[in-house]
């Protein structure tokens, strides 16, 4: 299986040094700079809109922050089961002012909850997916680098920890232990998430070994920390982003999974807890479509920016999916 | 076809035989790192929960001779090894004289179908979209189509089946009955039997979570096997086959997609325990009477030893499909053979 990777990632080399000069460009005479905005990589269209999306979800945050009340997000501080602004509920409600996505039936603000609910989604996923990178990146090039019985061992565990379905892992921890934080929470997806960046990091330092510029810093008497770090690094920088942001959607999906499993903090739910509690109170039945239908939405429009973030860096680091658009 | 080298096989082996071992263990050590007795938090967790638990005593009993509470620690870690090899699993605490075994036995066939089709399904379909994404003879029109049709790649299986359940369970009605059943995995009031009508009532009532984890599945199998071709057509061997004049069609099954399906292949290996985690999910949204409702009836109940057993058989399932994955891989790739010699 890891042969196959390694000649898959052979030909991503392969791409990449062609991507070292600028392609030639039509009539010679437009001149090829990095910050020209023709051949520029980073000016990548999937990349940008991404975190564009996840740019403006975060500055909503903030304003938020600054012009809602948070507190609205506890259970009882608002009417219960109010629809949305211009609907109305079974009971035939108008939605007001107040509240205008509407309150859940324990009387909490929607608008407030997904205030104070996404940046707690999105920053469990941020902490999972860093500490999974940081051992992932450790173990990687130790296997990639260092080979022999390193090697084995490690490429054992990754193997093994990627076949193990993890949710079914943490549900029967979190079945002994329930009520967690959110950081332990994070920190207990991170057991798992640490596997694919191991795997991939491996791959790419296996290739990047071999490479001209890594045999002459060898060649040179360059110590191996310093290849390691300040050779091979740098040049792995866009698929070390581009592993991080597909960490960070695994690791949400995760938390959103155990939160769904109604596992997670309580008393001010993230966006998994509270569609949760929105099935448990049969909302779907009830027609309450904005108690879990607008942080479905919400989740789901981060993970399409996680994604097209992801592409978008793969674009930038493998320029023959680039050259096929 | 060919024979595939000893290594490749030993190495499998060992990985699928370690997963399980890692898995059983996991299991063994989780709920002693809990503080106190772990029967008897667990009966005070169920009274906690319940007022009342029906043979409180029988279950104790039972659990403290199945474990043998009074050994030391790797006599029980060793005689919980032997018990898990026989697939004894003990006893599930909510339905107490069932066994975990006879409810698992129940629910995996369900759990199996259910992921089985959908992986057939979007791993055709996946693969096709993106083969022609690449190919340099697909119309225009679908060229703009299938992106299109991506838009929903990586939102989670379970979120998108409240969405499918939302818009064809409830909002969808004809005759003032929803298009398509909301819950359970065949009509209510239905038997199992080898019908006709039941096979219809599996098919119309699998549909909808066999589609929350299709159409948000494949577009990254597509992406994938976009980027596999992308790099074949920049092949020597793709010029030569043109330049033979071998027909189109030809050329884009046997030089392309033969080349390209080879790295999917692996890639589904590697998928199938987010595969598995997805599907729990939704099973739960749909009350799909499998494993992953088994789960959630556990975790409802406080049914500790039914989230063990179900979880350990689940693990060892996705471990089995990911070796079945492996063996067949070398059987379609020539090259493998070609190293075994």
């Amino acid at each position: 299986m890891a042969e196959h990777q390694d000649s898959g990632a052979s030909v991503n080399l392969a791409g990449t040094s062609s991507a070292g000069m600028p392609p030639p460009v039509a009539g010679g005479t437009k001149k090829a700079g990095l910050l020209n905005r023709f051949d520029n990589p980073w000016m990548n269209w999937k990349f940008l809109s991404g975190a564009g999306i996840i740019g403006f979800i975060f500055f909503l945050i903030f304003l938020g922050n600054q012009f809602w009340d948070t507190e609205l997000a506890l259970a009882g501080a608002s009417p219960l089961n109010m629809p949305p602004v211009g609907f109305t509920n079974w009971r035939n409600q108008e939605g007001i002012p107040e509240h205008p996505l509407g309150t859940e039936n324990s009387g909490r603000d929607m608008l407030a909850l997904l205030i104070v609910g996404t940046p707690r989604t999105i920053g469990v996923g941020a902490i999972a997916a860093s500490v999974g990178m940081g051992v992932g990146i450790i173990l990687g090039f130790l296997a990639g680098f260092v080979g022999g019985w390193a090697d084995d061992v490690i490429r054992l565990a990754t193997d093994v920890t990627i076949t193990i379905p993890s949710l079914l892992v943490l549900i029967v921890i979190q079945a002994v232990l329930p009520r967690i934080d959110l950081v332990t929470m994070a920190l207990l997806i991170s057991m798992f998430a640490w596997a694919t960046p191991t795997r991939y990091i491996r791959a790419q330092v296996l290739s990047m070994r071999e490479s001209g510029y890594v045999q002459m810093a060898r060649l040179s008497g360059v110590p191996t920390r310093d290849i390691m770090y300040r050779e091979i690094m740098p040049n792995l920088l866009p698929y070390l982003a581009a592993s991080y942001i597909g960490n960070m959607t695994g690791a949400i999906l995760s938390a959103v999974g155990l939160e769904l499993l109604g596992f997670g903090p309580q008393r001010i739910p993230s966006l998994g807890v509270t569609i949760f509690w929105s099935i448990e109170a049969a909302a779907l039945l009830r027609n309450m479509w904005w108690w879990w239908g607008i942080p479905t939405v919400i989740l789901a429009v981060v993970f399409i920016a996680l994604l097209l973030i992801n592409l978008g860096l793969d674009e930038i680091a493998n320029p023959r999916l680039r050259k096929a658009n | 076809m060919g024979s595939f080298s000893l290594n490749y096989l030993l190495r499998r082996l060992l990985v699928f035989f370690l997963t399980v071992w890692v898995a059983a263990t996991l299991i063994f050590i989780i709920p002693r790192l809990a503080p106190g007795d772990p029967i008897q938090a667990m009966i005070a967790r169920m009274t906690q929960f319940e007022g009342y638990v029906e043979n409180a005593d029988l279950i104790i009993e039972a659990w403290r001779k199945r474990f043998g509470l009074d050994d030391p620690i790797y006599v029980q870690y060793l005689r919980f090894l032997g018990n898990t090899l026989r697939l004894d699993l003990g006893y599930s605490m909510a339905n107490f004289p069932a066994t975990v075994y006879e409810l698992v036995g129940r629910a995996l066939p369900w759990t199996i179908g259910l992921v089985g089709i959908a992986t057939f399904i979007f791993f055709t379909v996946g693969n096709l979209c993106g083969a022609l994404l690449a190919w340099y003879r697909t119309p225009k029109w679908l060229k703009v189509m299938i992106p299109m049709s991506m838009t929903f790649t990586s939102v989670p299986p379970a979120l998108f089946s409240l969405l499918l359940v939302y818009i064809f369970g409830f909002l969808i009605k004809i005759n003032e009955k929803p298009l398509f059943p909301q819950v359970g995995a065949y009509g209510r009031g239905m038997t199992p039997e080898f019908t006709l009508e039941f096979f219809g009532s599996i098919l119309y009532h699998g549909f909808l979570p066999a589609m929350s984890i299709v159409l948000v599945t494949f577009g990254f199998w597509a992406l994938g096997m976009r980027g596999m071709m992308v790099t074949i057509e920049g092949e020597d061997y793709m010029i030569l086959a043109q330049a033979k004049g071998l027909k189109p069609f030809y050329v884009l099954y046997r030089y392309m997609i033969r080349n390209a399906i080879l790295p999917q292949m692996t890639a589904l290996a590697v998928s199938i325990g987010t595969l598995i985690n997805g599907s729990v999910l939704v099973e739960i949204m749909f009350v799909y009477n499998g494993m992953g409702s088994l789960i959630y009836s556990g975790i409802a109940n406080q049914d500790f030893g039914l989230i063990q057993g179900t979880s350990f058989i689940l693990i060892v399932t996705s471990a089995l499909a990911v070796l079945i994955i492996d063996l067949t891989y070398p059987l379609i790739d020539p090259r493998i053979s070609l190293e075994g010699r």
